[in-house]
């Protein structure tokens, strides 16, 4: 039985023709975050009301029989980055943009906007700097500023649509790379200057070559979506969001090394990802674009999805690997690199879910067009997950070169306090890559975030991880965050990661609970530079950056812990002060009747005092004075 | 009789995966689903149609954080104490569900078998931080309060007297 061939040109053809008969496009974000927030019962009302309003509603659209003209088209879509204010629904074509949209609101949308053309008001995102509503994301400075290129579809299209996918040219460039010389798609993507976007930057068309020289029939392609560090999400986006441009990048990457088994990896916490990519696969399956023969070109290729079982080692390509093969996920030494011998010993090819979706845009536009983006290191752009003490958290895409600058102030909104509202304190540091970068710290707001520029600032580019931090954080504690975390994952095989870092967490502990001396410092960083020497992966390698880092640029903080046992920022309790002020202190005895220990002393109508030995630093007196006479603590 | 049936269940696992080691992740993954957890005897069942060594599966089974020796509640909870959740107080999180749900310190499971509490090191939503997680609904911007109510509904849900 001859297989089934796509024929792309046909599809676009019947979704254009379907599509345009909707008057509007009603666009409901399904990622983690806004359907966390309730976005799949805004979707079903919005259906509801409109059909009440006696408008023809597709939700999925019909190929074979024509759709009523002007009905009004609601679909879902993958993340649209800006997950604080969702969920978020976009009206097409009038590109409305309404924000934190609730199930109660979708009988007013229909009404106004989609019957009289008019817009909801509070329902529009309001610029904290200017105050004023923004109707569409084009005048929102948090999307304004970015240039989404890897991530311009992800929000847009209905990701568990194939056929919206290939509508938007998808698909186009497996279709032609199928047809062209293994060597030729390598040498593109060589010329276009693709880095790897999982940490490392290795080039990825370099990667191809060599994987592509070797001997042997069997070759693999895994895309490695284990995202494991905290505070990045933009893999998860990308699979939930437009699932099948990671496939597409995958074909293109099978073709150019010959291999002709896939496997994307995808962590277990990322459930909605597995879903949506398990069903991008099949439909790709059934639409002849993966299995035999594809394209008629006489190209076999196949995907599966495994589900990982949460070890953030995994991460780790090797490690991955045994992953796949079903063992205990370690790392082996390298060499042998995965291209020389990878999964079942043979020639592997494996790209972070973020390359593989930049290689069919590559494909598609040219390397010569590609590299105008970015800077002559790092060509194109970079996700960047943006967390922490800023305005506007969330997912965001800037070509190679930005300034922190610009990401932070711009993109962010600006550092606020801990309260949420925009501080006027200074911004204190930038956690870069998760537990394996650096922090960076006023002086590099300036410097370009490429590769190199961030690797000789002591940091890295790594996952794509950025946590703003205010002054009111304690860098001490972060580096322990960071620390605790990675002495969890260490899978154990090596024993200066293994020991190394649970004596570097032991010590971090003793800075911070008051007990370590000046010595402390020379020993942690001595062991830092034992660890990192010592560890065979990457996450051993990278584990003490954290605490070297903030040593760099923090060092008087930390002289501060071990000298005067004081924290700058108060936030480490066991080195909290609690005082009581003369001048404020009315005597009550409240303060001294709720201190579980009997610390405080005084009468009643004269100023109370702490007995500092006694003090188990609670922090009961705060809460308990009604005149703020009680300061000190951990805040 | 009754462990008959769960190894016919074990069988039919292993049968849709082809009796291929390569893929033991995966089928642990599905032993699990089905018991909730995995039973000491059912590893060695598993070893044995596999060809493996028990300390091989067994290995495995201990590397992973997602598996789980021990029977898990019905509702698994998980806390995200990743990086933005962390700064934005995960931890009194924490120990707000941990008071709700009447757990001793060292216990992770409710004693009626309904409720298991985790930590996890990111679920990825961190614009939504902090975030839990219960089975694979993701709740964003949490406080003690809303959690409280996710546990009362869970609770209500499933019939059990009303709160705690």
């Amino acid at each position: 039985m001859a297989s089934k061939t796509c024929d792309l040109e046909d599809i676009r053809g019947q979704f254009s023709r379907a599509s345009s008969r909707a008057g509007h496009r009603v666009i409901v974000c399904a990622g983690t975050g806004c359907v966390a927030n309730g976005s799949l019962k805004v979707y079903v009302k919005l259906a509801e009301e409109i059909e009440k309003k006696g408008l023809p509603v597709i939700l999925s659209l019909r190929f074979e029989d024509e759709h009523e003209k002007d009905a009004v088209f609601v679909s879902k879509s993958g993340c649209q980055g800006f997950c604080q204010m969702g969920p978020l629904v976009t009206i097409l074509p009038e590109n409305i943009f309404y924000t934190r949209v609730k199930a109660e609101d979708a009988a007013e949308i229909v009404e106004k906007t989609l019957v009289e053309g008019k817009i909801v008001e509070r329902l529009l995102y309001v610029d904290p700097s200017s105050g004023k509503p923004c109707a569409g994301t084009g005048e929102i400075p948090f999307y304004q500023k970015q240039q989404r290129f890897v991530l311009k579809e992800c929000g847009q299209i209905d990701p568990e649509d194939i056929a919206e996918y290939i509508f938007h040219h998808g698909y186009e460039a497996a279709s032609k790379a199928c047809f062209m010389r293994p060597e030729d798609i390598c040498e593109e993507i060589v010329a276009s200057g693709l880095r790897g976007r999982g940490g490392g930057g290795f080039p990825t068309g370099k990667k191809w070559a060599i994987t592509l020289r070797q001997k042997g029939l069997k070759k693999y392609v895994i895309c490695n979506g284990d995202e494991g560090d905290p505070g990045a999400f933009m893999d998860r986006s990308v699979m939930e969001g437009n699932s099948h441009s990671v496939i597409e990048g995958m074909i293109i990457a099978a073709r150019a090394i010959g291999a002709d088994e896939g496997y994307v990896y995808v962590r277990a916490e990322y459930p909605l990802a597995v879903r949506r990519m398990r069903k991008a696969v099949e439909d790709a399956r059934k639409a002849g674009i993966l299995g035999k023969d594809i394209f008629a070109s006489g190209f076999n290729f196949d995907v599966q999805v495994m589900e990982g079982a949460g070890a953030f080692v995994c991460g780790e390509e090797t490690a991955l690997i045994a992953s796949i093969e079903g063992k205990r996920g370690m790392p082996s030494p390298k060499p042998p690199f995965p291209a020389q011998s990878g999964l079942h010993g043979k020639p592997t090819v494996i790209n972070n879910v973020e390359t593989m979706a930049t290689v069919p845009l590559i494909m598609r536009m040219g390397a010569e067009e590609y590299k105008k983006m970015g800077t002559a290191g790092s060509p194109g752009t970079k996700t960047f997950a943006l967390t922490g003490h800023v305005a506007n958290t969330g997912l965001i895409e800037v070509p190679f070169g930005t300034s922190l600058r610009k990401i932070v102030y711009e993109i962010a909104g600006g550092v606020t306090a801990d309260d949420g509202n925009i501080s006027e304190k200074p911004f204190k540091a930038v956690q870069i890559g998760g537990p394996s970068g650096g922090c960076l710290i006023q002086e590099h707001l300036d410097i370009p975030m490429d590769f190199d520029s961030l690797r000789k600032a002591g940091a890295m580019v790594g996952s794509g991880g950025l946590v703003v931090m205010n002054s009111n954080t304690c860098m001490v504690s972060i580096a322990r965050f960071f620390m605790q975390f990675t002495q969890n994952e260490s899978c154990g095989k090596c024993v200066l990661c293994r020991e190394g870092t649970k004596q570097m967490l032991a010590l971090l502990d003793d800075i911070i609970e008051g007990r370590a001396t000046e010595e402390t410092l020379q020993i942690l960083e001595d062991l830092a530079r034992a660890v990192q020497v010592g560890s065979l992966c990457g996450l051993g390698k990278t584990a003490p950056n954290p605490v070297l880092s903030t040593l760099r640029y923090f060092r008087e903080e930390y002289l501060a812990h071990v000298k005067y046992k004081y924290c700058p920022a108060g936030r480490c309790k066991a080195l909290a002060k609690y005082r009581i002020d003369p001048a404020s202190c009315k005597g009550c005895t409240l303060c001294s009747r709720k201190c579980p220990v009997g610390a405080i002393k005084g009468e009643r109508g004269k100023v109370h005092v702490i007995d500092e030995k006694l003090c188990i630093k609670c922090g009961a007196c705060v809460q308990a004075c009604k005149f703020n006479a009680v300061s000190g603590g951990a805040r | 009789m009754e462990g008959l049936r769960k190894l016919e269940k074990v069988c039919q696992i292993l049968e849709e995966n082809g009796r291929d080691p390569g893929r033991l992740i995966t089928i642990l993954q599905a032993v699990q689903e089905e018991y909730r957890y995995l039973p000491e005897e059912i590893l060695t069942f598993v070893a044995t149609s596999l060809n493996l060594t028990s300390a091989h599966v067994y290995g495995v089974a201990t590397f992973y954080s997602h598996f789980t020796l021990k029977p898990k509640g019905k509702y698994i909870i998980r806390i995200c104490d990743g990086t933005a959740c962390h700064v934005k107080k995960s931890t009194a999180l924490l120990d707000a569900l941990r008071q709700k749900l009447g757990l001793k310190p060292g216990m992770v499971t409710t004693s009626e078998m309904l409720f298991t509490l985790e930590t996890v090191s990111c679920l990825g939503a961190c614009g939504l931080a902090p975030v839990i997680m219960v089975n694979d609904e993701v709740y964003g911007q949490m406080t003690p309060e809303k959690a409280d109510k996710v546990i009362d509904d869970i609770i209500k849900k499933e019939g059990i007297g009303n709160g705690k």
